[in-house]
């Protein structure tokens, strides 16, 4: 890289907002998914939305790539450095700007933690998006990977929430799309820009709903034979037209890593735990919880326990948030997945997992929303132990399969990245990766945001219209023209 | 085969409708897509299309997983038959704008984006929509989304198709997500004869935990209401609660039970085959002023009181009277619906002129419909 791109990076940053150190520089190295890691060429953290066109406009100038960072707790690799790029770090851009409540609006800068949202308009309204992350995680982030979460089921994804952005383009242009106001004339250009992982451009203000936080919560655990049984549950629950705020399924293996953490001293026999939250008027509330728990006991539930006050429930969230972080306590390591299955086929999917878990020779644990058939299979290895790692991610590129075989997804909520762009072509045909590649064409001509991810094989963008132009990455044969 | 004239195709397959369009695209033809046919007079009047091309032999409904709350439709299929489907198994497409009585397809539902007083509590098209196929004039067959109601693979182009207006190509299979129907609905309406006091009862409402399945405003004449929907087991309950508020307000109370009418009557009202409609994207507290600015013009409206969107109605179509609309309500986007064509043509009907959006718009229709074949000339911009 010229270092007159980095020159003119502290010049608009400041010097001690630029990174180019090898070893500060390495603490950006990985996102959440500690499997890759790239060092960047240099880190840039700058302090306002201004400040950030400024510097992606000179990557532009200069044909430098760059990857936006919030708070880097992605499990896709999203986040992933480009190693001759750019990273824009997002972590200084941390206002709230307005909190409108009579309008149920917040606008606030990428870098606000998911937390602090409820936090500004409580207790009477709420954001619900909730990632297990999200007293780190940022808003920013949430925008590009389209975060869900444990109540997504009732309340909607990121996506739902998200009525305007602006965003600095590519070519470090900054436009405004949507705004406070719903159904605004033209494209629904911040509806697409969501999910879209950092490659579209990079957005530094965010317009959000919020609303009434609900008058009563209700939360339940009921103890299964197995995750099948539990799964009977699900879809007893469902089919009544209960919409439960959370239902969380957490397997045997889950459940004894998890106690190592949470001590909340459940069954030891259980082969599956099942909570379930609803959230309401009181009145609705009650009605619907009785309902709940009898149906739980008809699908065989060998226990029922009601959480008698904010304590107790906090214990059951406590047990289902430390999955992931306690089976480091069970496994020396682990690989998380996030597919998605439709929910009747949950039962078949898990024998099919335990079926590739057996074959393998490994444990998966599992746990899951269990609501949107998004699961979180929890791969187990040793990575001392030679070739276990690979056997693991083969087993769970196999789990991947399975679930899109199932008529699934490949990702629920943690994002393609760099992690599952190589799944992308079991779910979509050439045509479907060339119609997302318009959208990107679009945005982005150049592909200089967030390159090498989410598409399973670099591509470019033809000129259209008007004659052909060598592509920097090409020149530097990086990529092909297709 | 289809049969194929120069002027009104009706194709079989999206593989069909795709080639038709890659044909149109290599001879310079422009195509104009056609669903029911109950919107086509919404939108900038473009040139005059070569080619008419009707989803009416794309109307199966392909999928309905009731277990899984989810179906697939081809885009040919009227809402109102869906609906009857999904109602059998006691679910809902959670989706009711007016449906030009049942001729309304899910393609161009979802491609105007239409909706309707559910969407309080679900949301609208862009959130329903999990999947989409789309037949593209590269003649290409592109599908994006999934069929599970979780899923962020890929770019969410069904988002981008959402309200499109067939712009970027044709949409011929939506996959949705359904939810279950309410057991039982009440609605507590509040009558009065201030614009102000009605949006300020109604906002008190969008800030309670009531869970209201919808929650409109009306105003027609020299008086209004507000109707909130309750559905649920403790329906009748949370009514009379609402009632409570709307007597509070200084409202005349009243609970309606069989309150279907009532509702299909609010959808209904974003329609006229007479008057002009223009549909103002407010916030929650800009709704007072659309309601004072529709009794004003002597003319009538409805709304989505928390979500800010109101649909006025006015005798007199005139550009004269879009202007004054767009004056008072500014910085609102006042977007014309049904108005004759003269008007249309007259005045910008969509009310957009930020040159860095519609920048980026005019970009993304040329890496989708490079020649301008699809519906050219009718959308924002000139799109």
């Amino acid at each position: 890289m010229a270092g007159r791109l980095v020159d003119e990076l502290r010049r608009i940053c400041g010097a001690e907002h630029v990174l180019t150190d090898r070893h500060q520089l390495r603490t950006y190295e990985s996102d959440g998914l500690l499997q890759y890691h790239a060092v960047p060429r240099a880190a840039v953290l700058p302090g306002t939305g201004e400040e950030v066109a400024a510097v992606v406009r000179a990557c532009h100038g200069a044909g430098v790539p760059w990857v936006a960072r919030g708070s880097g707790s992605g499990l896709s690799g999203g986040a992933l450095p480009v190693e001759e790029g750019v990273l824009v770090v997002l972590t200084r851009l941390r206002r709230i700007l307005e909190v409108d409540l009579p309008n149920q609006r917040v606008i606030c800068e990428p870098g606000v933690t998911n937390t602090a949202i409820s936090a500004a308009v409580g207790p009477s309204h709420f954001y619900p998006p909730d990632p297990s992350s999200q007293i780190v995680c940022s808003i920013g982030g949430n925008v590009a990977e389209n975060s869900g979460g444990a109540h997504c089921f009732k309340y909607g994804f990121t996506t739902n929430y998200v009525c305007g952005l602006e965003v600095v383009l590519a070519d470090g242009s900054l436009v405004h799309l949507g705004g406070k106001e719903l159904d605004r004339p033209g494209y629904d250009l911040h509806g697409v820009f969501v999910g879209s992982e950092g490659t579209l451009g990079v957005a530094t203000k965010i317009t959000l709903r919020v609303v009434p936080a609900p008058e009563a919560v209700r939360t339940l655990v009921a103890f299964f034979a197995s995750p099948r049984a539990a799964g009977h549950a699900v879809s007893a629950i469902v089919s009544a037209g209960v919409v439960p705020g959370a239902i969380e399924m957490m397997d045997r293996l889950t459940i004894d890593a998890s106690e190592k953490m949470a001590h909340a001293g459940w069954p030891a026999d259980a082969g599956a735990a099942l909570i379930v939250e609803l959230d309401g008027p009181e009145n609705e509330c009650e009605a619907r919880f009785d309902e709940v728990s009898r149906l739980c006991g008809e699908a065989g539930a060998t226990g029922v326990v009601i959480a008698r006050d904010a304590a107790e429930r906090d214990v059951f969230w406590k047990m289902r948030k430390a999955a992931f972080p306690a089976m480091g306590r069970v496994s020396p390591n682990y690989y998380v997945q996030d597919s998605v299955v439709p929910r009747t086929r949950l039962p078949d999917v898990l024998d099919r997992i335990d079926e590739l878990a057996r074959e393998y020779g490994l444990r998966v644990g599992n746990v899951f929303h269990a609501g949107d058939g998004n699961l979180h299979p929890l791969v187990c290895y040793d990575a001392h132990t030679p070739g276990e790692a690979e056997r693991a991610e083969e087993l769970a590129g196999q789990i991947v399969v399975a679930c899109v075989e199932a008529g699934g997804s490949i990702t629920g909520e943690h994002g393609v990245g760099v992690d599952k762009k190589r799944y992308m072509p079991k779910m979509f045909a050439e045509d479907d990766l060339a119609a997302f590649q318009k959208l990107r064409c679009a945005f982005d001509p150049d592909g200089l945001a967030n390159p090498g991810k989410v598409m399973p094989t670099p591509r470019l963008c033809g000129e259209v219209p008007g004659p052909y132009r060598e592509h920097p990455l090409e020149r530097a044969g990086l990529a092909e023209r297709f | 085969m289809a049969q194929v004239s120069l002027h009104r195709i009706a194709p079989e397959s999206a593989a069909e409708a795709a080639a038709a369009l890659g044909e149109a695209a290599a001879d310079g033809r422009r195509v104009r897509f056609r669903g029911g046919g109950t919107k086509l007079g919404w939108g900038t009047p473009g040139p005059r299309p070569d080619v008419e091309l009707s989803t009416e032999r794309l109307d199966a409904i392909v999928e309905h997983n009731e277990g899984d709350l989810t179906a697939v439709l081809q885009a040919g299929v009227p809402l109102a038959r869906a609906q009857e489907a999904f109602r059998a198994a006691g679910q809902m497409l959670a989706l009711d704008p007016p449906d030009g009585d049942g001729a309304a397809t899910i393609g161009g539902i979802v491609a105007t984006a239409d909706s309707g007083p559910l969407r309080h509590r679900h949301n609208t098209v862009r959130d329903l929509v999990l999947g989409v196929q789309i037949a593209l004039p590269d003649g290409s067959v592109a599908r994006a989304g999934s069929k599970v109601i979780k899923n962020v693979a890929g770019y969410d182009l069904a988002k981008l198709l959402s309200g499109s207006f067939g712009t970027l190509g044709l949409i011929t299979e939506v996959n949705v997500r359904l939810h279950p129907l309410p057991l039982e609905t009440v609605t507590a309406v509040g009558r009065g004869g201030d614009p102000s006091a009605l949006a300020a009862a109604a906002s008190d409402l969008a800030h309670r935990p009531i869970e209201a399945e919808a929650l409109d405003v009306s105003w027609s004449g020299d008086a209004g209401a507000v109707l909130a929907r309750f559905g649920g087991a403790s329906a009748p309950e949370r009514a009379r609660a609402a009632l409570g508020v709307l007597s509070e307000a200084g409202l005349d109370g009243e609970a309606v039970d069989g309150d279907g009418p009532l509702w299909t009557r609010q959808a209904a009202a974003q329609r006229s085959a007479e008057a002009m409609v223009v549909r103002v994207s407010a916030t929650q507290q800009g709704v007072a002023a659309a309601l004072a600015a529709a009794r004003g013009a002597g003319g009538s409206a409805v709304g989505r009181a928390a979500l800010g969107l109101v649909w006025i109605a006015l005798g007199e179509a005139s550009p004269e009277a879009v202007h004054e609309l767009r004056r008072q309500l500014a910085p609102a986007p006042c977007i014309v619906l049904d108005a004759p064509g003269a008007v249309r043509e007259a005045i910008d009907p969509w009310d957009e002129s930020d040159p860095g959006r519609l920048d980026l718009m005019r970009r993304v229709k040329e890496r989708f419909d490079p020649c301008a074949v699809c519906n050219p000339g009718i959308f924002a911009g000139g799109i």
